[in-house]
């Protein structure tokens, strides 16, 4: 399941763990929403996502797209595998613009 | 390979689909110009395209897909249904059907068939022809749904091809879509299996602000340049399954400009934006994209508006399409709401429950025996309550196989579509007058029935009605009326065909009757036998042997048939004002209310909703009647010994019993020893070797394990009838009786 863990408070650092899916959608929203309010710079450690969907990717659209509203700086850090396939097939990584670490495929 | 079971569900999905839509095109063909029943039928064509699309039935795709274009454009308006257009509907409809029963069968259609499918679909596209332009855009802009233009690609003159060699494909997605359980992206990767995606841009304009964000609703949509050797059908039904809620353009290779430059105008982002994209996935160059904005705004009514404008606009624009699909996806969910109340159940579970319960009721009628000779009150009293539980449960089971003759089953409905072909193939205006649809009857004598009423309705459209000019001169309205009829009566269900037409002319029956051997010469028969008689096998009276009757083979078949039911069939006619035949049946063939009754040592069951009352013999007994008819209250009741008739021995009691049976306008008195009450008869077929015991319909096995008869009223009175107008017919009809 979905699991936002505080990393550290001062920072802003999250981690959102393992769905980030539809099932997850709707208390991630919130989750994120609240993360975002009580702090300037917020990361969003992205390593330990195990599974994303279209609804996900759209929450992270949604996430970055408040932050550019309220000023604040949003990362995305550690892109796991299944978010970095998601990204490129979606070709939105230019869209977040975070750097990410290009992992060769295994031929 | 798909699994069977899968395949079954489509087949019998597909069929439901297709009833549905026949029933509605009968209604259209009718004149009735009501935009539900064409989208119902749209709806079923569309179904049917998407689900064989998943089983890659292709002829059924492309069939489907033909009548489906032509369907949407009846739907926004732009090709008016019409009596022709219905019975070209029509003709799909039957050829979709034997498509969909060669899918069932696992067999090839025939080359014929296929020629014949090739031929409809090219009457079909001849309505997608010259149409106005634009209308895709005015239906959005109308407030309908966007509706997928696939078949038809508009083109106009003197217009620039774009020089790509890509696909390129719009698509928005609904924000349902996640609800419904699918995944934008899944279809990113389908796409990928057809082709090369080159370019992908995922357009996230529309997620709204985060307040009104909805995490669990679609906010997504692809611009996707592709590359494929696939044709459009196969790119286009890949969608089948967001069709509905979704955007979905999908221009082909070489498209012209003016296409690219509608697409750009029916998307809801704004126009400048869309043209990057559409140069960023490399679908246009950078100068064709020029061009199209040039010509966009030479042809737009208003030159070079200002974006604000545009904006409003398409806000206006985009209210009433997001309230129509939101009114479509609410419909569609009511809809699976009220399917979901509906269970499919294999008939045999059902068959297998009944005859559960028919052990049951005897199991328990004899625990009621063993606690009435114990004689314990306790346990009696807890039985009586078992046996009314189980009485129940019976009553429930049974009411699961009973359905309504004209509903679910649409046996009345189907008589429609008979009587439409058969008029047609006559040249008679014939309608038909339905009545008592919702009559419930055991499905399997429901499924029984069908070929003997479609051939009772065919052979009075063929026989009874006149052609309009005799009809016109008897003073009749030129329009033949066809009616059937059911309801219950006596335990019974009664069928009813009946017709307006010219009646049955009794001589020509008596000659050919005579003719044939049937009936000795000179005898006296009555009106009724005189009809019936064309219940024998091999008789006709038509004199020209046409392509429905008169072939001499059927109305015994039929009577066979209702025989094999346990049922009985007769024929009413009145001279000139037409004819009404009678199908009169049990309403079970399993359980029944029975009264049990004792002759000699052995019991006896009679139907209970048979039996009129019960009297003491003694006290109506006389003289006069020759031992065979009763004065019941002053009428004439012909009697049987049922000691005689059945040849019991045993010893005699002192007062016999009268159980007054009554079958359609029958009555009889039938003699007993004991009157030994209701019990509960679960109806035992008897074996081949009785077949010829007319007066016994089967056998049951009471609660102390013996075996009971169960008689036959109808089959007992035939016999008694039989043997007594063989006797003295006279003398009983100067008395006036049955």
């Amino acid at each position: 399941m979905a699991n936002v863990k505080n990393k550290n408070q001062q920072s802003g650092r999250i981690a959102i763990t393992g769905e980030l899916t539809i099932y997850t959608a709707l208390e991630l929203k919130d989750q994120l929403l609240a993360a975002l309010s009580v702090t300037e710079a917020l990361e969003l450690d992205l390593s330990e996502v195990g599974e994303i969907d279209a609804a996900g990717l759209q929450l992270l659209v949604m996430i970055k797209q408040q932050a550019a509203v309220s000023g604040k700086a949003l990362s995305f850090t550690g892109h796991s595998s299944v978010v970095l396939d998601l990204l490129d097939l979606s070709g939105l990584a230019g869209f977040f613009g975070d750097p990410l670490l290009i992992v060769r495929k295994p031929l | 390979m798909i699994p069977d079971e899968y395949l079954q569900t489509f087949v019998v999905e597909c069929k439901e689909l297709l009833e549905h839509m026949e029933e509605a095109l009968l209604i259209v063909e009718q004149a009735e110009q009501d935009p539900e029943i064409i989208n119902a039928i749209f709806r079923a064509a569309h179904t049917i395209k998407g689900s064989a699309g998943m089983f890659g039935l292709d002829p059924v795709v492309e069939f489907t897909h033909a009548a489906e274009s032509v369907l949407d454009r009846v739907r926004s308006g732009e090709v008016s249904m019409n009596a022709v257009l219905a019975a070209l509907f029509i003709e799909a409809h039957d050829h979709l059907k034997e498509l969909i029963g060669h899918v069932a069968e696992g067999s090839h259609p025939a080359a014929a068939t296929d020629s014949q499918g090739k031929i409809l679909i090219a009457q079909l596209e001849a309505y997608l022809g010259e149409t106005p332009t634009e209308q895709a855009g005015n239906s959005v802009s109308s407030g309908e749904m966007p509706v997928i233009q696939t078949a038809n690609v508009e083109r106009e003159h003197s217009d620039v091809v774009v020089g790509t060699d890509l696909w390129h494909l719009s698509l928005r997605f609904g924000p349902e879509v996640f609800r419904n359980g699918m995944d934008p992206f899944s279809f990113v990767r389908c796409l990928a299996s057809l082709g090369s995606i080159e370019e992908l841009v995922t357009i996230i304009d529309a997620i709204p602000a985060a307040a009104q964000m909805d995490p669990e609703s679609c906010y997504l949509g692809f611009e996707i340049s592709f590359s494929s050797e696939a044709d459009k059908l196969a790119i286009d039904s890949l969608f089948n399954f967001v069709r509905s809620d979704c955007f979905i353009r999908i221009l082909p290779p070489r498209s012209k400009a003016s296409e690219y430059q509608r697409l750009i105008r029916e998307l809801p982002e704004q126009e400048m934006r869309l043209g990057e994209i559409l140069v960023k996935c490399g679908t246009l160059t950078r100068e064709e994209l020029d061009n199209i904005l040039r010509i966009q705004s030479q042809h737009g009514d208003e030159p070079q508006r200002p974006i604000g404008e545009v904006l409003v606009e398409q806000q206006m624009v985009s209210s009433p399409v997001v309230e129509a699909a939101l009114a479509k996806q609410k419909q569609v969910k009511d809809n699976k709401k009220s399917e979901a109340q509906l269970i499919r159940v294999d008939a045999e579970k059902l068959d297998e429950l009944i005859n559960l319960v028919g052990e049951l009721i005897i199991a328990g009628a004899g625990t009621n025996l063993i606690a009435r000779r114990a004689g314990m009150a306790e346990l009696m009293e807890s039985t009586a309550t078992l046996s009314r539980l189980v009485e129940d449960v019976r009553d429930s089971a049974l009411a699961l196989r009973m359905v309504q003759i004209g509903g679910t089953f649409n046996r009345f409905t189907r008589f429609t579509r008979v009587v439409r072909d058969v008029s047609k193939e006559l040249g008679k205006d014939i309608d038909l007058v339905i009545s008592g649809g919702d009559t419930e009857l055991d499905k399997t004598v429901v499924e029984k029935i069908g070929d003997p009423l479609t051939h009772l309705v065919r052979n009075s459209m063929d026989h009874g009605i006149e052609a309009a000019e005799l009809r016109l001169a008897r003073g009749k309205p030129a329009k033949g009326t066809l009616r059937l009829n059911a309801y219950h009566d006596a335990g019974s269900i009664v069928i009813e065909v009946s017709d307006d037409g010219g009646g049955l002319n009794k001589e020509k029956i008596l000659n050919k009757a005579i003719e044939r051997g049937l009936v000795a010469e000179g005898a006296n028969l009555s009106d009724k036998e005189i009809y019936n008689l064309i219940f024998e096998a091999g008789f006709s009276t038509a004199d020209t042997v046409s392509n429905l009757s008169g072939r001499g083979v059927g109305m015994d078949v039929v009577r066979r048939n209702i025989h094999a039911l346990r049922g009985t069939i007769d024929l009413d006619s009145v001279d000139g004002q037409g004819s009404t035949t009678r199908i009169r049946l049990p309403l079970t063939l399993a359980i029944i209310d029975g009264f049990m009754v004792g002759v000699g040592n052995a019991s006896y069951v009679i139907p209970l909703d048979m039996v009129v009352e019960c009297v003491e013999l003694s006290a109506w007994e006389s003289g006069e009647g020759g031992g065979q008819y009763l004065n019941l209250r002053g009428e004439v009741l012909p009697y049987r010994r049922l000691r005689d008739h059945f040849d019991r021995e045993g010893d005699l009691v002192q007062r016999e019993n009268v159980v007054v049976v009554r079958y359609g306008e029958h009555k009889a008195g039938l003699v007993v020893d004991k009157l030994m009450g209701e019990f509960q008869t679960v109806i035992k077929p008897l074996g081949k070797l009785f077949k010829g015991e007319k007066s016994i319909g089967g056998f049951t096995i009471l609660g102390s394990g013996e075996v009971a008869l169960i008689v036959d009223v109808p089959g007992l009175m035939g016999q008694i009838e039989h043997e007594k107008e063989a006797g003295e017919s006279v003398s009983m009809r100067r008395s006036g009786a049955v």
